[in-house]
């Protein structure tokens, strides 16, 4: 069982929602990640979403971009992530991680630490360090056979969105490649838009399980205590990132961990 | 005669192209493969499209025999395929027509478009207007500054001008975000892509649309050059539509030559310049495979050229599969080089050529002193260079800007102004953006 699955039992057996932050890798501070990441569980985070920042993040809103911006101009490329994730591992062996992230760099580095043609470096090094599961934006099912097989050859979850727009055909072919949960993206638009219409978000968790036997997260749009409340009551997990993003960008360094655990905290306790 | 079927079903060329989109898109993209396949051999929108081309954009283009410079330069003679006298100057109303007929068909009352040199932006403008369609253009801000009297030209057909302040502010950054505007407004929103990039079947689609201009050179070369046709045919490659456009019907004709020119700016080797093909490694950029320049962290690098229209870090899939194939080759001409050209062919032939086409024209320049003067290179004048007028009086310290009159063309003080200060003319408000 991948530690994302124990994860999503073990709070299933205690009737609890799976709380999801995201925050971009060295961003606000290049070495704050590890750090940030543990008061982040310590808050109450049950799966840690860890975005490699791209210079060309087309599905991400302004927030998540210059998040972006920020890390590369401190130099944090794909090795850089990884090790990061090697030092909250080192004290945290049960909380699961998930990068992600686009394609370009992570074929960049399998290029550049080249495995051979039968293996994906990346896949094979972020194995290595801990990591659980990716979520590659631009891939698509479509064109990732072989790195999903990859994923899977090391045990790894791929996780997958859905959209508003997603049709039912489409559900049924994200749910034979998707593994871990799915991340049902609540809202149209790019990541930090606009505000959530949790109706709608009710009626389509129904028709995403039709298809989809994985946990269902719900992401895009969630910034408070309130409608984290409202979807934890339809869906497995809640996914927040631009919110948290937001918060600590202007924090000190000292401060940054600790204002994530307040804020995960709030919303915690919201949904259990 | 070559044998070549591309793009796949699902729309590779070889490795390259494909479909590298988020789920959030996934569904418009689906929509518009549906409304192309149902349309692309459809006998009255193939007819409309015609129709359009021949009174609305002036087709057939002329092939011009260049008889002054080939003298001058010595060597083969030079022909330009002239679609710099199509309607808004360019080659890149061909494409905006037949997407804007789909958008109509598929019921999208909202036209998007990302632009670099301002060409794409106004095809798009104007085919708005003529249809009664919402227009909203996105720009990297860097490229409103240069190219201002497109900006304004935009505003005056009733678009919306949205300057794009992330990233390097030029055209990549301008397409990141109208994908964004795509995936927010998908309903009632037609995305027009500018070149043969993208998701598939934009590669495809565009590269139909645009050889028009090809398919006339293959009927208009013979009764210029003696019954045959070039031993080249050259292109500039920015993005790649113009010569997509006109490669691809010669793609059979295996004694023609396919060069295609990119900007090597300052060099190909300064790393300021715009050359993917020549300088990038395969990888995905907004929505699909192909050569793309990039750090070794794969992080998409800055570009570099003279020219708005030709400063893209990546290239149409097809290209790059051309190139692999080795059926096409790819060279670099520098901006100095192009300049040189600009100039040339301004005082020689009496044609402003835009300062994309120039680095075609240039390269066609050395190339014909290397062959026979029995030999022909066809150069496809992809646009006019009104545009970029002001860009070479800045180079050759000409006082342009200074001028009061140009004032208002969204230079002031070297800043560009925001988008709201061209709405006196009645344009849309940025307010219709969202």
């Amino acid at each position: 069982m991948s530690r994302i699955e124990s994860t999503f039992s073990g709070l299933k057996t205690q009737g609890r929602k799976a709380l999801i932050p995201y925050v971009t890798a060295g961003f606000p501070f290049a070495d704050v990640t590890p750090e940030l990441m543990h008061g982040m569980v310590a808050g109450g985070a049950d799966v840690i979403e860890l975005g490699m920042p791209f210079s060309d993040p087309s599905a991400d809103g302004p927030v998540i971009q210059k998040a972006g911006e920020k890390a590369l101009s401190f130099g944090i490329g794909l090795v850089q992530v990884l090790e990061m994730v090697r030092i909250f591992r080192t004290k945290d062996h049960t909380t699961p991680v998930v990068l992600m992230g686009y394609a370009n760099p992570v074929e960049r580095y399998d290029i550049k630490h080249g495995a051979g043609t039968s293996e994906s470096a990346f896949i094979r090094d972020a194995a290595a360090a801990g990591v659980d599961g990716m979520l590659i934006v631009d891939y698509p099912p479509e064109e990732c056979v072989e790195f999903s097989a990859r994923l899977k050859a090391h045990g790894m979850d791929l996780i997958f969105l859905l959209a508003p727009t997603s049709t039912d055909a489409r559900m049924a072919q994200v749910a034979q490649v998707a593994s871990g949960y799915v991340y049902y993206v609540s809202l149209k638009g790019v990541t930090g838009a606009g505000t959530l219409d949790v109706d709608a978000v009710e009626a389509m968790l129904p028709r995403i399980r039709r298809h989809v036997n994985v946990p269902v997260g719900v992401g895009f749009g969630i910034r408070d205590a309130a409608t984290a409340r409202a979807i934890g009551k339809v869906a497995d997990a809640v996914v927040i990132g631009s919110k948290i993003i937001q918060l600590i960008e202007n924090q000190p360094r000292d401060r940054v961990a600790t204002v994530a655990h307040d804020f995960l905290q709030e919303i915690r306790s919201a949904l259990d | 005669m070559y044998d070549y079927h591309q793009p796949d079903l699902a729309g590779h060329f070889g490795i390259y192209g494909g479909s590298f989109v988020s789920e959030t898109l996934t569904h418009a993209i689906n929509e518009l493969k549906g409304a192309y396949a149902k349309y692309q051999n459809d006998p009255e929108f193939l007819a409309e499209f015609n129709y359009e081309l021949k009174h609305f954009v002036g087709r057939p283009s002329p092939i011009y025999h260049a008889a002054r410079t080939s003298r001058e330069q010595g060597g083969a003679q030079i022909y330009l395929k002239r679609e710099d006298l199509n309607h808004t100057g360019a080659h890149k109303i061909n494409n905006t027509i037949g997407q804007a007929m789909l958008a109509r068909r598929m019921g999208k009352q909202r036209i998007i478009a990302e632009t670099g040199a301002g060409q794409h932006g106004v095809a798009t403008a104007t085919i708005c207007a003529r249809y009664g369609l919402e227009c909203v253009v996105y720009m990297g801000s860097e490229d409103v500054k240069r190219q201002s009297p497109n900006v304004y030209r935009m505003n005056l057909l009733g678009a919306t001008v949205v300057p794009v302040e992330s990233g390097s502010k030029t055209l990549k950054d301008a397409l990141n975000e109208a994908m964004r505007d795509w995936v927010a407004n998908v309903d009632n929103t037609f995305y027009i892509i500018g070149t043969v990039a993208g998701p598939h079947p934009y590669p495809m689609m565009v590269r139909d649309f645009q050889s028009v201009i090809g398919t006339e050179c293959l009927s208009q070369m013979p009764e210029m050059n003696a019954g045959r046709q070039p031993d080249a045919v050259v292109a500039c490659v920015g993005g790649g539509s113009n010569a997509m456009g006109i490669f691809h019907p010669y793609i059979a004709h295996e004694n023609t030559r396919l060069i295609g020119v990119e900007a090597a700016g300052e060099g190909l080797d300064s790393g300021k310049h715009s050359a993917s093909l020549q300088r990038g490694l395969p990888g995905v950029l907004h929505g699909n495979r192909t050569y793309v320049l990039q750090n070794d962290d794969g992080q998409v690098t800055e570009t570099h050229s003279i020219s708005a229209g030709l400063d893209y870090p990546g290239v149409g899939p097809e290209h790059a599969y051309l190139k692999d194939i080795g059926r096409a080759e790819y060279v670099g001409i520098t901006d100095t080089e192009a300049l040189q050209a600009f100039h040339y062919l301004c005082r020689t032939e009496g044609i402003i050529p835009a300062l994309e086409s120039a680095h075609a024209v240039a390269y066609a320049m050395k190339l014909a002193k290397t062959m026979r003067s029995d030999q022909s290179i066809l150069v496809n004048l992809s646009g006019r260079g009104d545009k970029d007028i002001g860009t070479v009086a800045d180079l050759s310290g000409a006082d342009f800007y200074d001028r009061p009159s140009m004032r208002g063309l969204g230079v002031k003080g070297g800043v560009a102004t925001s988008p709201e200060a061209f709405d006196a003319s009645g344009a849309k408000g940025a307010g219709s953006q969202s």
